[in-house]
């Protein structure tokens, strides 16, 4: 069953369209990847879906509840988290202060938090420390930390392997597999293709702002041109 | 000639005057380091709650302390509520454009300036001090209102600080500062914050003008100097940050103070605009820490 809906999402940069007509169902424990290249649309539908960016139409339901009307605050609070491209963690704020603001978005309880921790167990001897002065593998950690604390029934993970090492993106795969695995519902933007095969359920091939196909991952694994045809990257 | 007498009064004085300043350049270093709104206006709202303890005074009989008490309390929260409603109905609908947000305060200031004498007149009127008595040195007698004022905006100051650093109010309006859309993604109604923000600024600036009004005489033009001093005070310390501002403060407070009272108070004014110039040239993003940092 269908956890978060989006349909008919249209958005504009000035005159220049940047969503026509986004669709996306998600369901509970999937991990749904939109693929596309740079300026596709892929980040705009994320802060679409956020509300951070004015949509013109489209309707998003998330548990039956219609958010549509609702003010971008209000989002977070129904239960989506968005782990933005780029980290954007509150750098002058310490790790225990980030980590708060993901709990009092939902008032979530200290078992969230625990949670988090448990997968980030670095983040536990830094907690004291501005999060500005972590390691970019720390601050991505942190970033996914902070929205778990949320307690989301649908996370957003906007390139969370940009820029990482190889043993740090291990990390964030295997924090996406948990997520998966506890019923979050997930989707992934990413530009890496060897990142998302491993973890993703379905793949969404976007350009100029639409959809344009989407597959099952055995579909892809199964015809790799696929990547080619749409994203552009060797087989 | 003795000049201990001297320097201590100018050291006196010049701390009063650094308490006042501290309150106002606070109330808009605050409104722009959370919001990046440079408000014009702030210097109305000192002269609100100058004008709002004259009319406390005016209206309210009995001894002094009791009028100047509930100046206190209920002229910063009317302009507070003023500011809120100012944020709701101008400031947001512009979306916080950094130029229009600047006409539009000045737009506001005007507005109230003209309010204020519509309805008050022209006169500079004065207000009792709560309280009369004189604490005795071995060279003069100084009054003890105004070691109030200095005792009034440390307490108010501290309260600041811990408010931002240790209260769930202040995380969410630093978070805000740092990072409007991301705050969004979180929860934080930014536009509630934005309002929270501008009415506590207004209200920094209307206790001060409540404290300073003893000592000088509330009249509808009072605005612009603290507004200026703010300003300097602002930049020197470094724009949003709280530390750099109470320095500041009282760094131009206590200079203004000695030259004032061992040269002339044109000196001092000089000073501190030489003193802004030179901040601008060598050091832009102020004396004190980093640029939007609270």
């Amino acid at each position: 069953m269908s956890v978060m809906t989006v349909e008919g999402f249209d958005a504009f940069y000035g005159r220049s369209q940047a969503l026509r007509g986004f669709s996306v169902e998600l369901r509970g424990g999937e991990v749904l990847c939109l693929l596309g290249r740079n300026g596709a649309g892929k980040t705009t539908a994320l802060k679409a879906i956020m509300g951070t960016i004015r949509r013109t139409a489209g309707r998003i339901v998330l548990d039956g509840r219609d958010l549509s009307a609702l003010p971008a605050y209000e989002i977070p609070r129904a239960g989506i988290a968005h782990v933005p491209q780029g980290r954007r963690l509150f750098a002058e704020l310490t790790v225990a202060e980030n980590l708060e603001i993901g709990l009092s978005t939902r008032k979530s309880s200290r078992r969230a938090l625990d949670y988090a921790l448990g997968l980030f167990p670095v983040l536990t001897e830094r907690m004291h420390q501005r999060s500005g002065t972590l390691s970019g593998g720390e601050q991505t950690m942190l970033t996914m930390a902070r929205a778990m604390c949320i307690e989301p029934a649908v996370i957003l993970l906007d390139e969370p392997t940009e820029g990482l090492m190889p043993s740090a993106i291990a990390g964030i795969r295997e924090a996406v597999i948990r997520l998966r695995d506890n019923g979050v519902a997930v989707l992934l933007v990413e530009q890496r293709v060897d990142a998302v095969l491993p973890v993703a359920d379905r793949v969404a091939f976007m350009d100029h702002g639409e959809i344009k196909a989407r597959f099952t991952i055995d579909e892809v694994r199964n015809d790799l041109s696929l990547l080619h045809r749409y994203v552009g990257v060797g087989a | 000639m003795d000049i201990a007498p001297y320097l201590l009064l100018a050291t006196l004085e010049g701390l009063v005057q650094a308490s006042v300043l501290m309150l106002t350049a606070l109330g808009l270093s605050l409104v722009f380091g959370v919001m990046r709104v440079v408000n014009v206006a702030h210097g109305e709202f000192y002269m609100l709650g100058a004008v709002g303890a004259w009319l406390c005074a005016t209206l309210i009989p009995g001894h002094p302390a009791i009028s100047f008490a509930v100046a206190l309390i209920v002229a910063p929260l009317i302009v507070g509520l003023l500011a809120a409603l100012a944020d709701r109905a101008i400031l947001q609908r512009i979306n916080y454009n950094p130029e229009a947000t600047i006409v539009s305060t000045i737009g506001i200031s005007y507005i109230i300036q003209q309010l204020t004498l519509m309805t008050f007149g022209p006169d500079a009127r004065a207000v009792d001090p709560p309280f009369y008595y004189n604490i005795r040195f071995p060279w003069f007698g100084y009054s003890s209102y105004k070691f109030f004022i200095i005792g009034v905006a440390v307490a108010l100051v501290a309260t600041l600080w811990l408010l931002m650093k240790h209260s769930k109010m202040g995380l969410l309006m630093r978070a805000t500062q740092y990072d409007r859309e991301t705050a969004l993604n979180f929860g934080i109604p930014v536009g509630r914050v934005y309002s929270a923000v501008f009415a506590f600024g207004a209200m920094m600036a209307a206790v001060a003008g409540v404290l300073v009004v003893p000592n000088s005489q509330a009249h509808y033009l009072m605005g612009h100097d603290p507004l200026l001093m703010s300003f300097i005070v602002v930049i020197v310390g470094g724009l949003g940050s709280i530390p750099g501002t109470i320095a500041a403060a009282v760094l131009i407070g206590l200079s203004d103070g000695l030259l004032s009272v061992f040269f002339s108070p044109t000196l001092a004014k000089i000073a501190s605009t030489l003193l802004v110039a030179l901040v601008l040239v060598f050091k832009p993003q102020g004396l004190f820490g980093k640029a939007g940092r609270i």
